[in-house]
């Protein structure tokens, strides 16, 4: 509380942004090996000085190999000479020898595996920076610029693209420099045993230096090509998904997947080259690494019979080069690899560096900007131009009361979209200068902007989480509380912090309270819950939203309050029906009897289910389900309600033609699978339960699960079957097995029902199919029993958890905005910036939110791009634009006369 | 009440007596059985017109709205249909109807009405007849009253 109170003052501190190591505006490095030495050389250093480490270790484990055959075993064999006195001692010193080599094998894997994890951590950190550092830079994006790269190719730049980065990073030094040392120190062991060895083995290598990265080069080339191609299909795909509509509603599959085929077909031609070549050069490396033995043995042999050498040297020598040619191999490959990602992060980066991109120390600043907005907002030869050529806005001068409200009128094309954008910040101007609070809008910093201004446009866009976390998006700007901490999750905590920081990233926490209660004018989440709630009223949404909280559920644990609640509405309401004697409209839901508005299913599991394994229209299926059928005598019984169901279904729907809509609406099975059931009335005809097949029984069982006795009328049902079913009832809840106790809620007329929706809970029956519009009786009655209880607002809140699917779109287009136009006015904004806004709702709709969000910003700034001229009429001052520039400006009373821009823009309407 | 003995009040209104008892049983079950209470509205002239209703049990007063306040025209019985004009020619209701007694009807969808039309030329065959007949009856009257 303190932190969001401290924050009102000027330049007072925000908490949360401070991140070690990173500069805002940082230039990204044009070289991948320029950002690995600018961010990592420290750890570089330490891979290479563990390196270093390794190399007398390996030269050890070759050495003593040697030492054993020679001296130690080699003794013994007579041939060699004596080195050694007492049989005793020769063994021993084969002993120490051999654990000596264990010793140094146990060391040298360690010291690999101390490296390997340390460098693998480091290229994680590395990709965690450039990652996080590339997505900083979309931020800063000029919004322009989104108009020319497309989602589906920036994703998969910062997610796939750079994925090998990473991994090549952490072994950037130490591979070349392991391999590399592993190389020289086979290769001096080789020489140390004999220099025409040494030359014999290295004989192919300049030539394989001189011919690899001359065929690595095309292969370059292609990797640059296969990776715009990829970008490309991403784009494709994602234009596909974005395009659905359009695909289906004009026969255009084909054409699309036609378009995909051929990108395929490219990248798959890039692939094949990229193979051809990759293979190519790994045959001659192959070849060559062959080709050196052959020395070995011709030479070698030769020396050994000669006895210039010893046998155990060939043999130690010939070990060494097996274990050359493994470095040798992975030299090359790395030089494969660090070729192929210089070319990615290239192609990335470039990828990253629009011009124009946004001051970031305007986003990360501390300072919180000028005390005071300012009486007025200044523009002088404000300009704009998208494409550095035609001007949308062009020398517009004006000056704006900021207590007054502004229309901007003018046609789709006059400017007035793109003027509307310039005052909120969301594009910078191209020439001119607009002046707010004493500075230039430009100058000002993102924490001014964001939270003393709002801005709402024509398609907003809402984030895929509930209502609530959208509409007090415009308060998330610093985290304020810290989350409920535990010891564990300090620790955590702790550990979360020093990683972020290795990466540069941002400390600051997700999970803490980021709400900033105080701008809103409120103290805590209650309160700014009802201001939401009084938003969405405000903004013609209150019935939509209580709709929704009706149809949510709650947790209990979390709102006993509101559990209670429903409770009492609960009886209310039944009292009110007994008053009324309207009783009759809803059946409730009675242990001791059988509901007929109720299907079998739902009168069996005499509750809600509170998961997926007793999902109501499967519910036959479940094996303790089926148990409880055999143990309340109900199973023959049901298989002959489900025969006689089967035959009036198929004696009502026969005639009907396949895929009758009747089907679908009515029928207990569809239409391709009459000629199953007709064929099962025939075959189990005269049949006993015994004599069935287990799937006609099953079958035939399942059926009467979905039996509504009120709503079907087929009199199946009679007392003596609804008696045994509540039989069945009492079976199922007395013997269900502790593991699915959490599956289902009962139904309890004292108890709050977790897994029903608030309006189930209150109903706590079913809507009478008998009774005349009973659900249309009901809803008003319920409402005229929560308005009597004063609970209306409490489900209204509850409807702030109603989530709004991807993007918004469980929302209509027309909801969208109004929440949006709600999430402007909850920041309490002292200049509101409109650009239509409002235009998806229907006409009269239109109008009332109009004067509503006028009312709530009485005596604040509001400049409002209209889409309708007409609404000019309800503010202050009125400035017209055409072609980029404003033709005339004042009170709306002053402009509408004959022959002036308003008047025709007025006639035009 | 079972499908069967709503299938006998079908067979016992003229416009359905000579339709097989499968087409009935059809009907019967993809319609809908609501109750009204003594004084309740089935639908108020001038709202739209979506279902049309056959009396199963009661009676409702036909009631039109003019320039002296509401008249009662007409008085229906059990097995009268009612507000099938409206759904056949997509025009507001053009009177009220009011259950005098507690009323039992099977309500059909304008849509599910419409679809049996389509699908069993003897329905409407039958209601066509029915229509004749309103008309040749509504045409006497006013041969009747223009005589008096």
């Amino acid at each position: 509380m303190a932190d969001s109170a401290a924050e009102g003052g000027g330049a007072s501190r925000l908490p949360g942004r401070e991140t070690p190591g990173y500069q805002p505006n940082v230039p990204l490095e044009p070289s991948i090996f320029r950002f690995i030495m600018k961010y990592s050389k420290r750890q570089q250093l330490v891979v290479l000085a563990l390196t270093v480490v390794s190399w007398p270790i390996i030269y050890l484990t070759l050495e003593l190999p040697k030492a054993i055959i020679d001296q130690a075993i080699g003794a013994q064999g007579g041939w060699a000479r004596d080195v050694l006195g007492a049989e005793m001692e020769q063994i021993t010193f084969l002993m120490a020898l051999s654990f000596g080599f264990l010793f140094f094998v146990i060391l040298s894997g360690g010291v690999k595996y101390v490296l390997n994890v340390y460098a693998g951590r480091l290229g994680e950190q590395m990709l965690r920076r450039l990652r996080y550092m590339l997505y900083s830079r979309i931020l800063r994006f000029p919004l322009p610029h989104f108009k020319k790269v497309s989602q589906g190719e920036i994703i998969p730049m910062i997610t796939a693209e750079v994925e090998p980065v990473g991994g090549y990073i952490g072994t950037a030094t130490s591979t070349p420099l392991y391999f590399g040392g592993l190389l020289l120190v086979y290769l001096g062991f080789i020489f140390a045993q004999d220099v025409f060895l040494g030359l014999a083995a290295t004989a192919l290598y300049p030539l394989q230096i001189y011919i690899v990265p001359k065929l690595q080069k095309r292969v370059i080339a292609l990797g640059k090509a296969r990776v715009r191609e990829v970008r490309g299909l991403a784009d494709n795909i994602g234009e596909s998904i974005a395009g659905i509509a359009e695909i289906h509603a004009n026969d255009a599959s084909l054409f699309e997947r036609a378009g995909i085929a051929r990108r395929l077909d490219r990248i798959y031609i890039i692939r094949y080259e990229i193979f051809r070549r990759k293979f190519a050069i790994k045959f001659l490396n192959s070849f060559m690494a062959q080709l050196t033995p052959f020395f070995f043995y011709a030479i070698g042999g030769y020396l050994v019979i000669a006895g210039d050498m010893t046998i155990g040297a060939l043999t130690a020598v010939l070990a060494a080069y097996k274990d050359l040619s493994s470095p040798w191999k992975e030299l090359l490959n790395y030089y494969q690899l660090q070729a192929d990602i210089k070319v990615k992060y290239e192609a990335v980066v470039e990828q990253f560096d629009p011009p124009g991109l946004f001051d970031e120390s305007l986003q990360l600043t501390d300072e919180a900007g000028p005390e005071a907005m300012g009486r007025t907002l200044e523009a002088a030869g404000l300009a704009y131009s998208e494409d550095g050529q035609s001007k949308t806005v062009d020398g517009v001068t004006f000056s704006i009361d900021l207590d007054k409200h502004t229309a901007i009128v003018g046609s789709g094309s006059s400017g007035r979209d793109e003027l509307a954008l310039l005052l909120a910040r969301l594009v910078r101007g191209t020439g001119g200068r607009v002046d707010l609070a004493g500075r230039h809008l430009d100058d000002l910093p993102e924490p001014f902007t964001g939270r003393r201004m709002s801005f709402a446009g024509p398609v907003p866009y809402l984030f895929s989480t509930d209502l609530r976390a959208n509409l007090d998006y415009g308060l998330r700007h610093r985290p304020l509380r810290p989350a409920a901490e535990t010891e564990s999750a300090r620790s955590q905590r702790n550990r979360y912090v020093r990683d972020a920081h290795a990466a540069a990233n941002i400390d600051a926490d997700p999970e803490a309270d980021w709400v900033d209660y105080a701008a809103a004018g409120v103290s805590d989440r209650e309160m700014l819950d009802r201001t939401c709630v009084n938003m969405l009223r405000l903004v013609d949404l209150g019935d939509d939203l209580y709709q929704f909280g009706l149809r949510g559920t709650i947790d209990p644990s979390e709102r006993p309050d509101l559990a209670d609640a429903m409770l009492t509405a609960r009886a209310a309401l039944r009292d009110r029906l007994d008053a009324t004697q309207q009783s009759a409209l809803v059946e409730p839901f009675d242990r001791a009897r059988y509901n007929t508005n109720a299907t079998l299913a739902e009168n069996l599991l005499f509750g809600t289910p509170a998961g997926a394994v007793f999902d109501i229209d499967r519910l036959a299926e479940h094996p303790f389900v089926r148990q409880v059928i055999h143990e309340a005598d109900l199973a023959d019984t049901l298989l002959e309600v489900g025969r006689q169901l089967t035959e009036t279904m198929v004696e009502i729907f026969a005639d009907l033609p396949p895929g009758h809509a009747f089907f679908d609406q009515f029928s207990f099975f569809g239409s391709e699978e009459m000629p199953e059931y007709q064929q099962l009335l025939a075959r189990t005809a005269g049949q006993t339960a015994a004599d069935m097949r287990d799937e006609d029984r099953f079958r035939l069982r399942s059926l009467p699960f979905k039996l509504i006795p009120a709503r079907h009328r087929l009199g199946l049902l009679d007392d003596d079957i609804q008696a045994r079913a509540l039989k069945a009832r009492e079976i199922f809840a007395a013997t269900l097995p502790d593991t699915l106790r959490g599956e289902v809620e009962f139904f309890d007329p004292d108890r709050y029902n977790r897994a029903a929706t608030l309006q189930d809970n209150i109903l706590f029956g079913k809507v009478s199919y008998g009774e005349a519009n009973a659900a249309g009786k009901l809803s008003a009655m319920i409402g005229e029993v929560l308005d009597s209880l004063s609970l209306r607002d409490a489900v209204m809140v509850a409807g702030l958890a109603h989530s709004v699917g991807v993007a918004g779109a469980r929302l209509s287009a027309a909801q969208r905005q109004k929440v949006n136009m709600a999430r402007g006015l909850i920041k309490r904004p002292d200049l509101f910036v409109v650009n239509e806004g409002i235009s998806n709702l229907d006409g009269a709709a239109q109008r009332r939110v109009l004067d509503a969000v006028l009312g709530e910003m009485k005596g604040r700034g509001v400049i409002w791009s209209l889409h309708r001229p007409g609404f000019a009429r309800n503010f202050d001052h009125v400035i017209v634009m055409k072609s980029g520039r404003v033709l005339e400006q004042g009170s709306f009373a002053e402009l509408d006369k004959e022959g002036s821009a308003l008047r025709e823009l007025l006639e035009s309407e | 009440m079972s499908l069967n003995e709503e299938v006998e009040i079908l067979r016992n209104i003229p416009m359905f007596a000579n339709i097989e008892s499968s087409k009935l049983k059809l009907l019967a079950f993809t319609s809908e059985r609501h109750a009204y209470k003594e004084g309740e509205y089935l639908f108020h002239e001038g709202d739209e017109g979506d279902s049309a209703y056959i009396i199963v049990e009661g009676e409702a007063d036909v009631i039109i709205e003019t320039g002296e306040g509401p008249l009662t025209v007409a008085h229906f019985r059990k097995n009268a249909l009612i507000g099938e004009i409206a759904i056949l020619t997509d025009v507001p209701r053009t009177a009220t109807v009011k259950a005098t007694t507690r009323l039992d009807a099977m309500v059909i969808s304008k849509e599910l009405f419409f679809r049996l039309v389509m699908e069993f030329p003897q329905i409407a065959v039958e209601i066509m007849r029915e229509l004749a007949k309103r008309l040749e009856a509504t045409n006497a009257r006013i041969r009747e009253l223009s005589a008096a």
